[in-house]
Formats: C-alpha cells, structure tokens, sequence
C-alpha cells in the first residue's frame, strides 16, 4: 500500500482515531511531567530569579508557533501538487492551532520579560516576528473563512502561505536590521553548543514533546471536524440533486 | 476545426454534463439548448480553456479562439470605439471600417458607453466578437436583452460574415436565434451521478 | 499589451476614486498627525520618515481592491483570460497602472507634506528616492492580495488584512532610509534592500497573482 493512502479521507478517519486518543492521552502527561519537573526540581539561576522557569511553556510554544507554519507549507505545497483533500484540511485545521500557539509564546513572553527587562513588551526583533507572524495566520484563517467554494478556498490559501513564507522570512530579516534587540540568542539548538545547563535541558526537551503532541492531537482532531464538514456537504449537495 | 471528444465538465464541484461529443468544420454552427442549470455555461468555459475539463478532449487551435460571455466587458468609462479599440488591440487586430455600421453603432461611435441602453450595450458587445477575428467562436446567450431587428442583424452577421468566411461557432441560447445550424440538447448529456469529483472523495 | 495599461490610465482618470482620492488621503492622514501628537516642531521632526511612509502606505492600499475587482464583476478579466495575454502580463501591468496613479504621484507630493511635518530638508532626497524605489513593490504586492480576494464579495477590508503584513518589510527599509537621510547617515543599504524587494516583487509576484485569479476563474 502506498503511503498516500493514508490520505484517503475514510482511511484517514480509521487511522487518525487511535493516534489522535494516543497524543491527547500522552500530551498533558508530558507537559505537566515537564513543567513540574522544570519549576520544582531545577535551581533558581542566580541572574534569571525564578521567572526563567516560564522557558518550559515559552520555548516550546514559540517552536511550535514557527513549526506549525512550517507544516501547513508542506501540506499547502502537497494539496498543491498531488490534490490530496486531507493535506489542505490539515493546512485548515493547523492554523488555529498555530495562532494559539503565537499567543502563548508571545503571552508567556510578556510575563517573562515583565521582570526581567522591566517591560511586558519591547520592540525587539523576535517579539516582533512573531507578532508578524500571528498577523500572517490571522489573514490565512480569514481567506479560508471568506471564500465559500472549498477547493478554490483550499488553492487560494496554499497560495497565500507559500507567498507568505517568503515575505514571513524577508520580515524576520528586515525587522533584525530595524532593531538590534535585547533577546538572548537562541536557548536550544541540536548542532550548535548548549548554552542552557542540563539540568534545564531535559525537563524542556519533555516539555517541547509535550507540545509536539498536543500539537498533533490538535491537528488530527481539526482535520476531522473538517473532513466531517465537508462529507455533510457532500451529501447535502447530493440529496438536494435527488 | 473544432472537435470534442467525450468532454465531461463541472461547476463548483458537480459533475453536470458527460460524454458530450461533436466536431464542427469550417463554416459550420452548433447551437446548445437546454433548461437553465444544464450547463451551457459550464461547457462552453470548459471548451474555451476558462476551467479544466474533467475529462475527455477539447482539439483546438487555442489561438484561434475568441469567448463570449454574457457579461461582456464594456466599460462605461469609456466611448463605444474606445472599447472596440481596446479589444482589437489585445487581439493584435485593427477595427473593420464596418463594424459600426454591421452592429447599428455607426451613431454612438463617440457615446460612452455608460450611456448606453441595455441593448445598444449589448450591440458593442457582440461587435466587441466582430472586432476580436477569431475563427472559433463561443458565444454564451449573445442576443439577451436584443431587440428583434438587432437578433436579426447579428445573425446575419454570424450567417454572412463569420460563417461564410469559413469561421466556426458554439452558441447556447434558449431563442431562435434565426441561424440554420444543428441544435445539441444538453439535456441528453446530464449526468446520473450525483457528485462532483471533489465531493466523491468524502462519501 | 499597452492597450491594456492605456486602458487602465484612462479608466483610472475618467471614472473618478482611485486616482485624486489616495493622494487626498495621503494629505489627510498627514495633516491629522500634529492634532494627535502635538506641534512641537522637533517631534515632527523626528517621526516624519515614519509617518510619510505609513500615510504613503495605507493611501496606496485604498484602491487595490479595485485592481481586479472592477474587471471580474463586468466580465473583463474572464474575457482577458482568454485573450493572446498570459495572465501574468495582466497582474503586471495593473499592478503598473496603479502604481503610475497611486504611487508615482504620491512619491511627488511627499515633500510637499514633508514640508508640513518638519521633515529635515536634507531627507527630501531620500523620501522622494525611497517612495520611488518602494512604492512598486506595495503596487505588486497590493495587485497579488487584490487576486487572491477578487473572487470575494465585499473583500476590500480582508485585503487590507492580507496585504499589510507583506508590507513590512518594504515600510522598514523605505522609512529607514528616510531617517538616515535626516540624520546625515549613509542610506544605501537600506535603499538597496528596498530596491532588492521590489525587483523580486516584480520579477516572482506577477506569477502568483497570475495562478490566484486563474483559480478564481475557474
């Protein structure tokens, strides 16, 4: 059976179900493991005070927030190209997930840098991204809900966040040239060398697979709503020819 | 000049017409009858190249041809030759001396065509066909909102210019237009299943 | 293909809106700045870049829904679809048209409202080059938002909610350059980043405003 497959609409209903119970069974386990295990069981760093425990919902939720975008790129790019109705449903369906994930990221920021830079908000670079960034998800959610054909909606939109991507990034660059900001470089990167400590390291790591399932569960369950929507069209439109 | 082969087309996802078939050669006319919703304008977007054919052939030479919708384009900003001007102009053509006297227009050349009634709109707008000189033409309700004496003129425009020239023309209308050309019932073509493509997918 | 740029300009002067109206807007926006922020000449001073090139921006964004609406509604754009033009030398060429009745005149007028807000004579230059440099890439950028929305009915203010975000980096580098003139700074970076955008915008845009209205036409 080719991968594909799984992207038949009936076959993806059958095998979403379990996974979707999976993650959503898995996901509160891991972000409270990690969160708890974050806030009780590290050291309060001497120059951070305790506020730097908000990183293990920061941090994840700002990855996702740029994760999410990545994905519906890949789904528009799929529905694009191979016209796979549940890629563009997916695309759909992550975007939300993607919104509350920026405000989150730029929530627990706010909190975060209340104490620490003696303002909830600074025009620095990357809080500013991801302002841009949420903007872009407002505008793709409002294009899916404002055309009424769905597969048009579905082309338009893949269009819009393919163009988006583009200018998402020449904004990450141009707003880094506006404003040399007040951010600490990036805590958490797979090749380059830790700067966080252990000891923070694992506890965020569980808290970022947390996210990433929840995330997941989230999608699965939107596509479905989604897919469900569309199969009450389906018939609608055909009781209405009989 | 113009063959279709088994064409199946759609509109917002419901299949509507299958296995339509025909072939015209030059100086022929088709003429497409059918209720409203059978899908003329469907098929004849799909035979222009406006929305994909679902499946089965259209064989054509693309620059050969010229659509008519029923919305035809004219802007009321602009005077009667000014938009006859404009379309010529995309169509690489000059306008035909005789254009205006062919359509009734020879007196509102210099009238802007906001001004226009409904059907002297309607006169610019089929002479907007005239001025374009394509071979294969796709005509979608072109006499709506004439009068008797201007059906007569364009049809005898189709007759004794457009035809006789050895052009081709697909024309949906539900009057007699006074053209002699074989009619196609779209009703035949209706399709039995009930969904469209995109839809079959969630049932 | 000029018959359809020729065409454009014409509409755009005859039929009234577009052309007077974004640079009236341009002058209001301006004139309403003082009664919010006060006066004080060195203030003025200090925010006109920016607030030039906001005013600029949202004048330029008025009229794009009128780019491919006007067309679809009276059934040019599907008839245009079908002529000897690809679809792509139709979005660039009305994103030219308006660009030549929004955005050239407006970039001439802006010293005369730079006048109005302090503006430091020596960023007249700079204000008038960056608008240039600047001003097509919001008309091309403006021309894909208006395809994507053609289709939707009332969509004027779901344009502005699409196209805003993409006109951030080009306000950032256009404002910026601006500043550094006042400033007696060097301005090519930023005016060479502007210009980057807008031949990008020129050279990729017209291609996905080109497949956004042949999905709509469909």
């Amino acid at each position: 059976m080719s991968f594909w497959e799984y992207a038949n609409p009936r076959k993806y209903m059958e095998w979403s179900s379990p996974v979707m119970m999976w993650c959503f069974g898995a996901a509160p386990a891991l972000l409270i493991a990690g969160v708890a295990w974050g806030y009780f069981g590290t050291p309060n760093a001497a120059r951070f005070e305790a506020s730097v425990k908000i990183i293990y919902l920061h941090v994840p939720s700002a990855l996702m927030a740029i994760n999410t975008w990545a994905m519906m790129v890949v789904a528009s790019i799929i529905w694009l190209v191979r016209r796979h109705h549940v890629s563009a449903l997916a695309a759909k369906a992550a975007a939300p997930v993607g919104i509350m994930m920026t405000l989150i990221a730029l929530i627990t920021g706010a909190i975060w840098g209340a104490p620490m830079w003696g303002t909830y908000w600074a025009w620095d670079p990357r809080l500013t991204s991801f302002l841009i960034l949420f903007l872009f998800y407002l505008g793709y959610v409002a294009l899916w809900a404002a055309i009424e054909d769905p597969d048009t909606a579905a082309d338009l939109t893949s269009v819009l966040c393919l163009v988006g991507s583009i200018f998402a990034l020449l904004s990450r660059y141009a707003v880094n040239f506006w404003n040399q900001g007040l951010h600490q470089g990036a805590s958490l990167s797979l090749d380059a060398e830790k700067n966080v400590a252990d000891v923070y390291y694992l506890p965020l790591l569980c808290a970022i697979a947390g996210f990433v399932l929840l995330f997941i569960a989230m999608v699965l369950l939107g596509t479905r709503t989604e897919i469900r929507l569309r199969r009450m069209r389906a018939l609608t439109l055909r009781e209405r020819k009989a | 000049m113009l063959e279709v082969r088994d064409l199946t087309c759609e509109r917002g996802g419901q299949i509507l017409l299958s296995g339509v078939s025909f072939s015209l050669g030059a100086g022929e006319a088709l003429i497409l009858q059918g209720p409203n919703g059978v899908g003329k304008t469907s098929l004849l977007r799909t035979l222009a190249g406006l929305q994909p054919a679902v499946s089965g052939e259209v064989i054509h030479a693309p620059e050969t041809v010229a659509y008519a919708s029923h919305a035809d384009g004219v802007k009321a900003a602009l005077t009667v030759a000014e938009n006859l001007a404009f379309w010529a102009d995309v169509y690489g053509q000059d306008v035909p001396r005789d254009v205006f006297e062919q359509f009734d227009l020879a007196d509102l050349k210099s009238r802007m065509a906001g001004t226009l009634s409904a059907g002297q709109k309607r006169r610019l707008g089929l002479a907007r066909i005239a001025v374009m000189n394509r071979a294969i033409l796709f005509l979608d309700e072109p006499t709506v909102s004439l009068d008797g004496f201007s059906t007569k003129r364009f049809a005898a425009y189709l007759r004794d210019v457009h035809l006789s020239n050895g052009g081709v023309a697909v024309i949906a209308t539900h009057v007699d237009i006074g053209i002699d050309a074989p009619v196609l019932d779209l009703t035949a073509y209706q399709t039995q299943t009930a969904s469209g493509q995109s839809d079959e997918a969630f049932l | 293909m000029i018959a359809l740029l020729k065409r454009d300009l014409k509409l755009a002067m005859r039929a009234g809106g577009g052309f007077g109206l974004a640079l009236v807007f341009f002058l209001i926006v301006v004139v309403l700045v003082p009664f919010g922020v006060g006066p004080e000449a060195a203030m003025l001073s200090r925010i006109a870049p920016g607030i030039l090139w906001v005013a600029a921006l949202l004048a330029a964004l008025l009229s794009l829904d009128r780019i491919f609406a006007l067309d679809f509604e009276d059934g040019s754009l599907a008839l245009l679809a079908t002529a000897p033009i690809p679809l792509e030398a139709v979005g660039l060429l009305k994103a030219l048209a308006h660009w030549l009745t929004t955005g050239l005149p407006l970039t001439l007028i802006a010293p005369v409202l730079g006048l109005l807000l302090h503006l430091e004579p020596q960023a007249n230059g700079h204000l008038v080059l960056s608008l240039l440099i600047g001003t097509p890439a919001l008309s091309m950028i403006g021309s894909f938002g208006a395809a994507l929305i053609v289709g939707v009915k009332r969509g004027g203010l779901l344009l502005s909610l699409l196209v805003l975000p993409f006109y951030v980096p080009t306000l950032i580098f256009g404002a910026e350059a601006v500043r550094r003139g006042g400033q007696g700074l060097e301005a090519q970076g930023a005016l060479m980043l502007l210009g980057g955008i807008t031949l990008a915008c020129i050279a990729l845009l017209p291609f996905a405003t080109a497949a956004a209205l042949r999905i709509t036409l469909r």
